[in-house]
């Protein structure tokens, strides 16, 4: 039994740590630590700098511009991001639709997309999700039908994250109804550009444009985006959410929240105390670190067992699970932390330049939002009920 | 033993119901949330004239004489339609407190207003440091000439930003956090050196923070003795207590019938989700923790009005307990077993999802009432 890192990890987190005093802009990691939402131009310039610095792509071989760290690596990254309030990557073009397209995509695809997506000019969303397909993806509707060297496309896809910045779209399509569902679906590359396509904003209960819904109408695609074969799409996109689910526990990010929650329980007051010394809540927190700490060594044990050729399971469902609602609990005492301000909602307190007074403090502004938005952690990527689902099926059998 | 309303009670609750649904559609309550006021002016004028705004006067002011059950039927049919009216605020809250405390002529001034709806007050009790402890006030109030002067901020006044008059807190003698000490004093928000800041809540509604700048008063604006408001203040926000529990269990009734609702419409693989067993224990649990909820506001209503006494107080404590815990429950579990539509802001769901955690947010939270409660724990 050995928890400790070895040298060559030590001397890798030094290295993380330098590259992040130096690069990291201050003004982005302030708006992460704080919760604070991020503009496309925030994400756009981290990604430069990562790219710059050859990090960006840390799924990808070398050969097409990756990095390859070990899985002890990647989880330094993480820890060390997360402390220090990198963005998270938007995941959907980088860390999803490239390794598919690497590992099922033609040499043009690879040519024509991997650069793009390194340098920023890309910007992908992700359209599985339909309106009548959820939990249940399978059942998607959206059809492909084959007319001489295009599809021509019919449908509408919901839920899609950052849609309103993207200009490319993977979609999950429907080429075949003759078969069972699994069968017939096929997973093409789709230029939002294309006359057709409209994208309406869904508004969360946050008051946040995070999400979207697509709409296809005759949209002509090249058969050049087909990924892989006809009708194979379903297991690019099982091999796709093996990818998704991995970090989906978010540990760095609850350690994050976690030290945020108590510099701002150090700060607020209950009779006339710091909160934190007050019993009941410092034993929330207490109740919620304990558990961090146990999922974090869980998380470590996982990765443990991939650095040395496992491959991870249904372990990652339970620590999705675990993972996010620790997540959540921290939300949720971040906001009743705040006592009564957790009511007032001053928007333009979490405006980029905003040089006004704050209300309360300039902590206090995104944390209910936050809490709402997060309910999310457990809806997406699997819900938590399906990842129970999987446990249940795939370890215990049932 | 018989739990239910009587006949008036009932036709008070129909009277509040009929209105709530025919005026209260979820998309009029969007519109109603964006207007400068932050609720309907025509509905608040509906309430007065049906009486609704004098239910807990007494008859010479045009009221009914309710106590709280007569203010639970109609605070769990504001629930229901996630009404921004400021009822709690005005009707409860500041008739409340000058009905207790004020002198005669105080009473004449403004009774007869709020009791109409002409008349719409707020309460500025919390302050910036307070937290829940509405006895922890630094705001101070010194005399000066025949009145006083108030300086001071005091925080998250709801509807403070349209009221006509507002009911503040301030200490003329102690500490901070003593009970003894502090003073009410009603204020025309037109005040020289009162200073409001407004803002939309996260549950659509509005409020504002006051901040005092060398206001001063006359005599006539104290409310009651100098330096006793501590009890009357507790008194009163026990009344209030009742009544927000009251509004949450009609919250709380609605986010369970949508939900339900979801369960057997939605489909996926084939079933309705409400087939899937631990959705169906999920909604059995948000059932009972609603049954919880209700039994609490039901004892709240029953102590509203009576005298003070640490069985009171422990009733309102242990509701307000209650209700925070079922509410966020109901709200948490409610969201996730909608799945991704219930977080949105276009179906009504979210909006009775946010409305359940701000009710924890308002009068003390659940841990808040928690501590209250131990600390009046009684052995044998
Ligand atoms: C903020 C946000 C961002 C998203 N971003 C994207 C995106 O970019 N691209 C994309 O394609 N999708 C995205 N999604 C969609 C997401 O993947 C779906 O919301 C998720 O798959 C759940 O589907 P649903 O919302 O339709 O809920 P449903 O599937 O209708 O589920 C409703 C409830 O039923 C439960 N349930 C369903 N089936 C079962 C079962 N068999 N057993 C037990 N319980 C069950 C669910 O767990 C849930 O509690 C996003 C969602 C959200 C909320």
């Amino acid at each position: 039994m050995n928890m400790n890192y070895t040298a060559e990890e030590l001397a890798f987190r030094d290295e993380v740590r330098a590259f992040l005093d130096e690069k990291l802009p201050a003004d982005i990691a302030a708006k992460v630590k704080a919760f604070r939402p991020l503009t496309k131009d925030d994400h756009q310039r981290w990604q430069k700098i990562l790219s710059a610095q050859g990090w960006y792509a840390t799924h990808w071989p070398e050969e097409y511009g990756g990095v390859s760290w070990s899985p002890v690596q990647k989880h330094i990254w993480d820890e060390e991001s997360s402390r220090y309030g990198v963005p998270r990557s938007v995941p959907f073009g980088v860390n999803m639709v490239a390794p598919v397209i690497i590992k099922f995509g033609n040499e043009e695809q690879k040519r024509t997309y991997l650069p793009r997506i390194l340098s920023g000019e890309d910007w992908w969303c992700q359209g599985y999700s339909e309106p009548g397909a959820g939990s249940d993806l399978a059942s998607l509707k959206t059809r492909a039908v084959r007319d001489g060297d295009h599809y021509i496309v019919n449908g509408q896809k919901t839920w899609t994250t950052l849609g309103q910045h993207a200009n490319m779209i993977f979609c999950l399509v429907r080429t075949n109804t003759e078969v069972k569902a699994q069968e017939g679906i096929s997973f093409l590359l789709i230029d939002m550009d294309a006359p057709g396509i409209t994208v309406r904003p869904i508004i969360t209960l946050d008051g946040e444009h995070e999400v979207n819904e697509v709409f296809f109408e005759d949209v002509k695609v090249p058969v050049e985006n087909l990924v892989g074969e006809e009708d194979k799409g379903w297991t690019y996109a099982k091999f796709l959410l093996t990818y998704e689910r991995t970090g989906l526990a978010g540990i760095g990010l609850s350690k994050a929240a976690l030290a945020h929650l108590k510099q701002l329980a150090s700060r607020r007051l209950k009779n006339g105390r710091p909160l934190i010394e007050n019993t009941t809540f410092s034993q929330r927190i207490a109740k919620v670190e304990i558990d961090l700490t146990a999922a974090g060594i869980s998380n470590l044990r996982i990765i443990a067992s991939v650095e040395g050729g496992g491959v991870p399971g249904a372990e990652s469902s339970m620590l999705k699970v675990k993972g996010t609602e620790i997540r959540q609990s921290i939300n949720d005492l971040a906001r009743r932390a705040i006592g009564p301000y957790a009511l007032p909602f001053v928007e333009e307190e979490l405006a980029d330049g905003f040089d006004g007074e704050y209300l309360s403090d300039e902590h206090a502004a995104p944390l209910s939002a936050h809490y709402f938005n997060n309910r999310k952690l457990s809806i997406f990527g699997g819900s938590n009920e399906i990842q129970k689902n999987i446990v249940s099926k795939m370890i215990l059998g049932l | 033993m018989d739990f239910r309303l009587n006949e008036e009670q009932q036709m008070l609750q129909d009277t509040v119901a009929r209105l709530v649904r025919g005026e209260y559609s979820f998309e009029k309550r969007l519109e109603f949330s964006e207007t400068e006021a932050g609720f309907s002016e025509a509905f608040w004028g509906q309430l007065s004239e049906l009486g609704l705004t004098a239910v807990p006067f007494s008859e010479e002011l045009g009221g009914f004489g309710g106590g709280g059950v007569e203010v639970q039927s109609v605070m769990t049919e504001l629930g229901r339609g996630l009404c921004l009216e400021p009822y709690l605020q005005s009707v409860i809250l500041g008739g409340g407190l000058i009905a207790q405390a004020g002198s005669d002529s105080q009473q004449e001034q403004w009774l007869g207003g709020i009791a109409s709806g002409e008349l719409k007050a707020a309460v500025a009790l919390q302050e910036p440091q307070s937290f829940y402890d509405l006895n922890d006030v630094a705001t101070r109030a010194e005399k000066s000439g025949d009145g006083y002067v108030l300086n001071g901020r005091k925080a998250v006044v709801i509807a403070g930003h349209c009221a006509d008059l507002i009911l503040v807190s301030a200490r003329t003698s102690g500490d901070t956090r003593e009970a003894d000490g502090i003073s009410l004093f009603a204020l025309s928000p037109d005040t020289d050196g009162v200073e409001r800041r407004t803002y939309p809540t996260i549950d659509g509604s509005k409020g504002c923070d006051i901040t005092l700048n060398n206001v001063q008063v006359g005599a006539d604006a104290l409310l009651g003795e100098e330096g006793k408001a501590a009890d009357v203040i507790e008194y009163q926000s026990g009344r209030a207590i009742a009544a927000l529990c009251a509004e949450a269990v009609g919250v709380m009734e609605v986010a369970n019938e949508l939900t339900l609702d979801y369960l057997k419409q939605r489909k996926q693989f084939g079933v309705p989700i409400g087939k899937f067993q631990v959705l169906q224990h999920r909604m059995v649990d948000m059932m009972s923790e609603l049954e919880q909820a209700r039994s609490m506001a039901i004892l709240a209503a029953s102590v509203a009005d009576i005298e003070q006494s640490d069985e009171r107080r422990r009733i309102l404590s242990a509701a307000k307990n209650v209700i925070g815990r079922s509410g966020q429950f109901i709200s948490e579990n409610g969201i996730q077993s909608h799945g991704g539509i219930g977080m949105t802001w276009e179906y009504n769901f979210a909006h009775y999802a946010k409305r359940l955690i701000t009710i924890n947010h308002q009068l003390g939270d659940d841990d808040f009432h928690l501590e209250r409660y131990a600390n009046l724990l009684q052995v044998g």
